[in-house]
């Protein structure tokens, strides 16, 4: 693999045709929402394209991102396109170790200073650098280093994007995400554990065919996939607005594919798009499965209590604060009551009589 | 703090904290208020006391004709908003729900879209009956701060919620959290403002017709 | 220490703060429908006689004195206790600006009873020393004299020779062992004395015997307008002196609104202890009379006649169905006004109003809620129960241009009976 090669050729080397090509791109198109006539411009774009250099930092990281990219069941043009790029640095999946993989990481980053693409998973721990290092170097000073020369970074995968479970409470190593150490980069968040492999595609076909990165919601991530919650584009939405839950896993309701918000479903909070790209090739979804959404692409989705209760749910004991109150309040009642009646017996037993004598004020 | 944190935060401890000043208060209002007691009446009864209370704690919802003619706003626009308030809290399927979750309790819901607008029709007429007490003089001369206060910690979880069901400005994590806050400030204020008339209006009702049902008369 | 004061005022107040008052203060939302249940709003406009704002400084002391956070607020010195000066702006709107009605009670709706604050918030506003000077010259002589007229027994003596004569009737004067001992408001003594003339024909004519007290007739009572229990007390206890003694089987109140609330409702409450003979209105007692018979009626007034229910007697007193019945009988086109029975608008004089010379110009302005009702069915007679209502309305009725005659209930039925024949 020549680094001269186009994508197109590339592609065509690996045996996928222009028609397989041609839907991928009208694939990424539609899922960007841009219109058809943008498909050629794409193709086009893609077909061109010097292979971008990349390179992928793994830092606080479980490889569940890495896997969900390339444990594909069969080859895909999004794992066609992955393979196409020039991952010129990656832990998990090249070839080189030791110095020499280092020294492959340098070189790259020399050679396409303010050109490559930075890839992150993973998030990076600030409290003792010595929790997570790669050849000696603190994942912090790999990151800062290696953004310095990045046209733009990825975060990809809810570690990387928002701190993820290595920051969960009590969040022992200080984990932070991309975006709280780098600042002055675009950064593109592709959050979710594991993202959506298209979604991290799509992201490099946008930045390979506009030179751009895609609009990006607050949050940092891509509006085309992210843009709506799973509660609004899921097949069970009817259920819910008719109030038809499903109350325990293997109830009727459950067999008959009501809603899973009463089984602690995140829908309504998480915005992603599996409910329309779905997962294992446009199989299923979670939610299709049965199983209600964890929310997982959302910030913070570890520690938003059980998976299994609504998100509006009470986390304490409610029914016994309530117990209590009703006990306190009584006691408190009574004795505000008892003052009241000796207040207003004072006033009985001071009271004089009036008289008609008493009537008139002195003028 | 982040929005999960805050969120965590405003659905444990504060919700703790907001249910108990709210059981207590209203108990404890209610006795304090219940035990000043009231003399027996000692003339010779025409009429049932208990049975003209509770028949007054039911009748004083519906005005007569002439009333109803001569304050329709306030009585409509009360109807209004009293059954949307009713609507919206007790019958949209998360909120039974989370009754369901906390003290297993559940009823059926009303559709999601009918109690969407039930909820956009209730902020309508909060705000109809916010103008109406600026500009109507005899309201606005009774009026005072805890009415104004009032109004609003009632209409902020309705605004918060409707916001928060259409996801509006903010991430659903915050818009939620600010919607179960606002509850939260309407349960914690609710025994020491005039909110207690929720409850005590059916006192008020149960002695305003004993009183005269002791007479014999319907009030 | 003698003579009023604030701090009586107050004592007052904390007094007579009962569960009922904390109750309805809780739930007031101050919707302000109460103001257009009110004739001295309806009529004036003026938002200060909001029924519910009448009430302030009662409602301050509740609030500051048997509420938790009021206490609080008082305990770090945050609230404004109610002063002097503050009864004294409101005695306008206690006495001058209430009948006492209680229509307002009947429209509030979270159901509280304004009518019965306003009644309980006077002995606090009478214990400071801001009663109507007019109020208090009645009270006075109510005590003093026996009556709040100043009628004395002599008067009512020559009153009943001339109605003997009349009437050729005996008018019984301390009978003991009868069945009924009537009272008599001052204002029929005074200006009605066909009210007694009626009594006489119809008890005789239904064989029902009856009693006037030479110690006991005067029906009214001051002490409850102004707002003194134990005034009012001392007038019931004449009463119920003079009951016992004669060995009545019941009192019967007249028409006259107050003098019925006083006797039939407060009076065992202000004694402390229930009566041992009944009191029953004069309409119930015709009511009766009807019902077993014994009220033999010829001929049927024939002009259109309404009838104005008079405040304490219909909402506040129940006396609702009789007066109807008992028109059937006499009236040939009986037309109800609009709001009439429960929800009548008061005449505008009653509560102490009419004693109370500085709303004398009040009561004639708010009157026009009555001409507008009145309006409504073009009626040619206007009937009544209560000597009261009967001036207040004669007198309103002529401010307004309104060639209407006022009739007295009872009266017009003794117009109405049979010869007898025995």
């Amino acid at each position: 693999m020549s680094k001269d090669e186009t994508l197109g050729e590339a592609l065509r080397r690996q045996g996928v045709t222009r028609r397989g090509f041609l839907k991928f791109c009208a694939a990424t198109a539609s899922m960007m929402a841009l219109p058809p006539s943008m498909v050629p411009v794409i193709a086009a774009a893609l077909e061109s394209a010097r292979r971008p250099s990349v390179i992928w930092l793994s830092f606080q990281e479980c490889t569940g991102c890495t896997e969900s990219l390339t444990r594909s069941h069969s080859p895909t043009v999004e794992g066609l396109i992955f393979d196409s790029i020039s991952l010129d640095y990656h832990h998990t999946l090249q070839a080189a170790s030791g110095s020499a993989a280092e020294a492959a990481r340098e070189t790259a980053m020399e050679e396409n200073h303010g050109k490559y693409i930075l890839v992150v998973d993973g998030s990076i721990p600030t409290d003792n650098p010595g929790y997570s290092t790669i050849a000696g170097i603190s994942n912090r000073d790999m990151l800062e280093e290696a953004a310095k020369g990045a046209a733009a970074i990825v975060s990809v995968g809810t570690c990387a994007a928002f701190g993820g479970i290595p920051a969960a409470k009590p969040n022992p190593t200080g984990a932070v995400s991309v975006s709280d150490l780098v600042h002055d980069k675009p950064i593109i968040n592709v959050p979710g554990c594991p993202p959506i492999p298209v979604v991290i595609t799509g992201v490099l076909a946008h930045y390979l065919t506009f030179g751009t990165i895609p609009e990006l919601d607050d949050l940092k991530r891509p509006k085309a996939y992210y843009g709506k919650s799973i509660h609004d584009r899921c097949y069970r939405r009817p259920f819910y607005d008719k109030g038809l839950f499903a109350e325990t896993f293997d109830d009727e309701g459950a067999r008959k594919g009501w809603c899973l918000y009463k089984l602690g479903c995140k829908g309504p909070t998480t915005y992603n798009a599996c409910a329309t790209v779905k997962w294992n090739e446009g199989t299923s979804f979670p939610i299709e499965s049965g199983h209600p959404c964890l929310g997982c692409s959302e910030p913070g989705f570890w520690d938003g209590g059980s998976f299994y209760s609504a998100i509006s749910t009470p986390t304490e004991d409610i029914p016994k604060a309530a117990v209590y109150a009703v006990g306190a309040g009584a006691a408190a009642g009574v004795a505000l009551g008892a003052m009241n009646r000796a207040k207003k017996q004072k006033s009985v037993d001071a009271h004089e009589k009036v008289t008609i004598d008493d009537l008139d004020k002195e003028k | 703090m982040t929005e999960t944190e805050f969120l965590l935060w405003v659905r444990g401890p504060a919700l703790q904290i907001a249910t108990i000043v709210f059981v207590l208060g209203i108990v404890a209002r209610i006795l304090q208020m219940v035990m000043l007691g009231r003399k027996a009446n000692l003339a010779e009864a025409r009429g049932s006391a208990l049975a003209g209370g509770l028949r007054t704690m039911v009748t004083r919802s519906v005005p007569d004709k002439g009333t109803f003619q001569r304050s329709t706003f306030t009585i409509v626009s009360g109807y209004i908003f009293h059954i949307g308030l009713f609507v919206t809290i007790f019958l949209f399927a998360p909120h039974i729900l989370l009754v369901d979750e906390v003290f297993g309790l559940s009823w059926p819901a009303l559709p999601t879209p009918v109690v969407d607008a039930t909820a956009v029709v209730t902020i309508i007429t909060l705000l109809a009956v916010l103008i109406h007490r600026l500009k109507d003089p005899v309201m606005r001369f009774l009026s005072g701060f805890s009415d104004y206060l009032v109004w609003l910690v009632t209409f902020l979880p309705l605004l918060t919620g409707y916001i928060a069901f259409h996801r509006i400005g903010l991430s659903p994590t915050m818009l939620i959290a600010l919607h179960i806050l606002s509850v939260e400030l309407l349960m914690v204020l609710f025994p020491f403002t005039k909110l207690m008339h929720t409850f005590s209006l059916f006192i008020a009702r149960y002695y305003n017709g004993a009183i005269a049902g002791y007479k014999g008369v319907h009030s | 220490m003698s003579g009023p004061s604030l701090e009586k005022g107050l004592a007052a107040f904390r007094e007579q703060i009962d569960a009922p008052v904390a109750a309805f203060f809780n739930s007031c939302m101050h919707c302000g429908m109460c103001a257009d249940a009110c004739l001295f709003y309806t009529e004036t406009k003026d938002p200060t006689r909001t029924p519910i704002y009448k009430l302030e400084p009662l409602r301050k002391v509740w609030q500051q004195e048997y509420t938790f956070w009021g206490r609080s607020m008082k305990a770090l010195g945050m609230s404004k206790p109610v002063t002097d000066e503050e009864l004294g702006q409101w005695e306008e709107l206690v006495y001058d600006s209430c009948t006492l009605c209680g229509r307002c009670s009947m429209v509030c709706p979270v159901g509280n009873d304004i009518a019965y604050m306003i009644r309980k918030m006077r002995e606090g506003m009478a214990a400071a020393g801001h009663a109507p000077d007019g109020l208090i010259g009645a009270t006075k002589r109510a005590v003093t004299i026996g009556s709040p007229m100043g009628v004395k027994l002599p008067a009512l003596q020559a009153q009943i020779r001339h109605i003997e004569e009349d009437t050729g009737l005996e008018i019984p004067l301390d009978r003991e062992g009868v069945d009924y001992m009537c009272l008599l408001s001052s204002m029929e003594i005074m200006n009605f004395p066909e009210y007694t003339a009626a009594l006489a024909k119809i008890f005789h004519q239904a064989g029902v015997t009856w009693t006037i007290s030479s110690e006991a007739f005067e029906a009214t009572n001051s002490g409850i307008q102004i707002g003194v229990s134990e005034i009012a007390a001392e007038l019931v206890q004449r009463i119920v002196d003079a009951a016992e003694k004669l060995k009545v089987k019941a009192v019967i109140s007249p028409e006259c609104g107050h003098a019925y609330m006083a006797i039939r409702w407060e009076g065992p409450n202000l004694v402390g202890k229930p009566f041992d003979f009944k009191v029953v209105h004069i309409l119930e007692v015709l009511d009766e009379l009807r019902e077993q018979g014994r009220l033999k009626i010829t001929g049927k007034e024939m002009q259109r006649l309404t009838y104005h229910d008079p405040c304490q007697i219909a909402r506040r007193g129940g006396v609702l169905e009789q007066p109807r019945r008992l028109l059937d009988m006499i009236a040939d086109d009986f037309v109800e006004m609009p709001e009439a029975g429960v929800m009548n608008w008061c005449c505008g004089a009653g509560g102490g109003v009419s004693s109370n010379e500085r709303a004398d110009d009040l009561r004639l302005k708010v009157f026009n809620r009555k001409k507008e009702q009145l309006d409504a069915v073009q009626a040619e007679g206007l009937v009544s129960a209560c000597a009261n209502c009967r001036i207040h309305l004669e007198e309103g009725l002529e401010e307004y241009h309104m060639d209407l005659p006022v009739l007295s209930l009872t009266e017009t039925i003794a117009e109405h009976l049979a010869e007898d024949k025995s």
